[in-house]
């Protein structure tokens, strides 16, 4: 445990000083969150303008609203546009910090000592996976607690605040965004260790946004309305990717693998 | 301390099911508190027998014991108790030269990790600078601060991976001398290093490696094995069979005029000098100087890496 703790003050003690992880960790998150509030405070402020598009929303999400007003229900389609925002961001935040982690020791060639230590493999894993999730969860979460926090002060409805604090948006934002952290982090872990630059290794990573900006087109178009059913499916797939990335990540940081096969 | 048998290692090559040996059937042994010197070109699989040899990369075939654990099934005993200097020094740049210290002290165990850090940054003259990102020490410094690093945490054998490569004089000179300190604490210390001049000096016995082990002895078995020892006389002059007077004596091997110096080869020195100086003195000659004739560890070197 000490050495999994050691690994982890040694990560934050150097990627933290990389000014674009701290910009993705610190600023991303705060961006993410004010433009919703910001959004729906111009909603707000001007509700003469929502009246005449109420018919454009998606029968699936009218359906959902029932017999609650036009306003409210626009409130919801527009809160549940922002949803996916807060599983976003467990995903870029530990993509950055783990590119920079793993190219950085191949840059600097400090995985051989490191290697040469007592640590097991799982340890060093565990580490510097812990060092990259902890950030993101925590920026995560209390973004959406910034986010709650708002809500009254853009003049949210209380039906739009009932649903901030609804099992779906709890579940995605405590229950989803962890898991796709880990997906994250392991899947950026497997590409840093074949690429030689932090940002390629970003970029390859961030492929991982297509199927949540599948999810905000889904329900754009109404394809998908977000329900607990769907988050704790989506949760399940995200346990067994999870598993099957953890188990790939230990092998590709086997150390004769590390050695002899990382360029 | 070492025990090293029939350690082999098989990377797979470029070409489908092709294979490139690494290193082949390496034999040899290294007692406590030696200094083991380990020469090779570049490419000849070193660094991969150092990393065999610290648990980093599993041999292919063979047995080795270090420091009484098994490459291979006690790993973890081993790298506890071992200390390597890798060929690059591998700091953390942005980290301070204690924080990278005190990582690894914290990573090896270490039971007082600012203690140990702060009497090695003492002994290595690092204290001073102990607060600067390791990205701004010079290569001699960062060089240092490895070694302390690999010492953190007291091994009895240490691993030395080229630890002069690219130093300044006085850099190198520096670390030299911390390697003499250490073999005087009696730590076993493995170094590998193309400095020829250096293994002359630092190590008890020398192997010559190219993939496969050529030969291992002290310094000056090696000389003694490829040239024999010789003399040589400095006389005012030489004439015309002196040397031939003097190769005819049972005890001489060879002997060769070089200007005005004449070269014996012969198997012991001590015991035959004093009958040569009576034979040159007796042929007429005034010897001025007598010395032993030495070769360089390079020509040593050079004559097994080149006759394979």
């Amino acid at each position: 445990m000490q050495r999994i703790q050691t690994i982890i003050d040694k990560e934050w003690a150097e990627v933290f000083q990389n000014r674009i992880v701290i910009f993705t960790v610190s600023a991303l998150p705060l961006l993410l969150t004010l433009l919703p509030l910001g959004i729906l405070f111009a909603t707000n402020q001007n509700p003469g303008s929502v009246s005449g598009d109420i018919a454009d929303l998606p029968p699936a999400m009218v359906r959902q609203c029932g017999p609650i007003a036009v306003m409210d229900c626009f409130q919801i389609y527009l809160l549940n546009q922002f949803l996916p925002l807060f599983m976003m961001m467990p995903l870029f935040i530990p993509i950055a910090i783990a590119a920079y982690s793993v190219v950085g020791e191949k840059t600097t060639r400090s995985l051989e000592p490191l290697l040469a230590t007592p640590i097991t493999t799982i340890e060093l894993l565990i580490g510097k996976g812990l060092a990259a999730v902890i950030p993101a969860v925590l920026a995560t979460w209390a973004s959406f607690l910034l986010f709650l926090a708002g809500l009254p002060l853009v003049r949210a409805s209380s039906v739009a605040l009932l649903t901030a604090f609804s099992p779906v948006w709890l579940a995605a934002t405590f229950l989803i965004g962890p898991l796709i952290s880990v997906l994250s982090v392991n899947f950026a872990l497997i590409v840093s260790s074949r690429v030689s630059d932090p940002r390629v290794a970003e970029q390859i990573s961030g492929a991982l946004i297509v199927p949540l900006l599948a999810l905000v087109f889904g329900q754009i178009a109404g394809v998908i309305v977000l329900n607990l059913q769907l988050l704790l499916a989506a949760a399940l797939v995200l346990v067994v990717l999870d598993v099957a990335l953890i188990y790939a990540g230990a092998r590709l940081f086997q150390r004769e693998t590390i050695l002899t096969k990382w360029k | 301390m070492l025990e090293v048998e029939g350690l082999t290692k098989i990377f797979p090559g470029t070409a489908r099911g092709s294979t490139i040996t690494a290193v082949d059937n390496l034999s040899f042994s290294v007692e406590e508190g030696e200094v083991f010197g380990f020469l090779g070109p570049n490419g000849a699989g070193k660094t991969t027998t150092v990393r065999m040899l610290c648990a980093l990369i599993a041999p292919t075939r063979g047995r080795a014991t270090v420091n009484g654990f098994t490459v291979g099934r006690d790993d973890g005993g081993i790298r506890r108790s071992v200390g390597i200097l890798t060929e690059t020094p591998g700091m953390y740049d942005r980290l301070s030269a204690e924080k990278n210290l005190l990582i690894f002290a914290r990573l090896y165990g270490v039971a007082d990790p600012a203690g140990a850090v702060g009497r090695y940054l003492r002994m290595l003259g690092l204290w001073e600078r102990r607060l600067d990102p390791a990205g701004s020490f010079s290569k001699g410094m960062r060089q240092k601060l490895a070694i302390a690093r690999a010492l953190l945490h007291e091994p009895r054998v240490l691993f030395l991976d080229e630890p002069t490569a690219g130093l300044d004089p006085e850099a190198a000179r520096l670390v030299r001398d911390f390697i003499a300190e250490l073999r005087a604490e009696g730590r076993t210390i493995f170094l590998t290093t193309h400095n020829l001049d250096e293994a002359d000096r630092l190590c008890d016995r020398l192997a010559i490696f190219k993939t496969r082990l050529m030969t291992v002895d002290t310094p000056a078995a090696l000389r003694q094995r490829l040239y024999g020892r010789q003399v040589v006389f400095h006389l005012s002059r030489i004439e015309p069979g002196w040397a031939e007077a003097v190769a005819a004596l049972p005890f001489v091997k060879e002997a060769r005029a070089v200007d005005a110096r004449l070269l014996v080869r012969l198997d012991d020195p001590e015991a035959d000098n004093p009958a040569l100086v009576r034979r040159l003195v007796e042929l007429g000659a005034e010897v001025r100087f007598v010395g032993e004739l030495r070769h360089s560890l390079e020509d040593i070197y050079l004559q097994f890496i080149q006759n394979g």
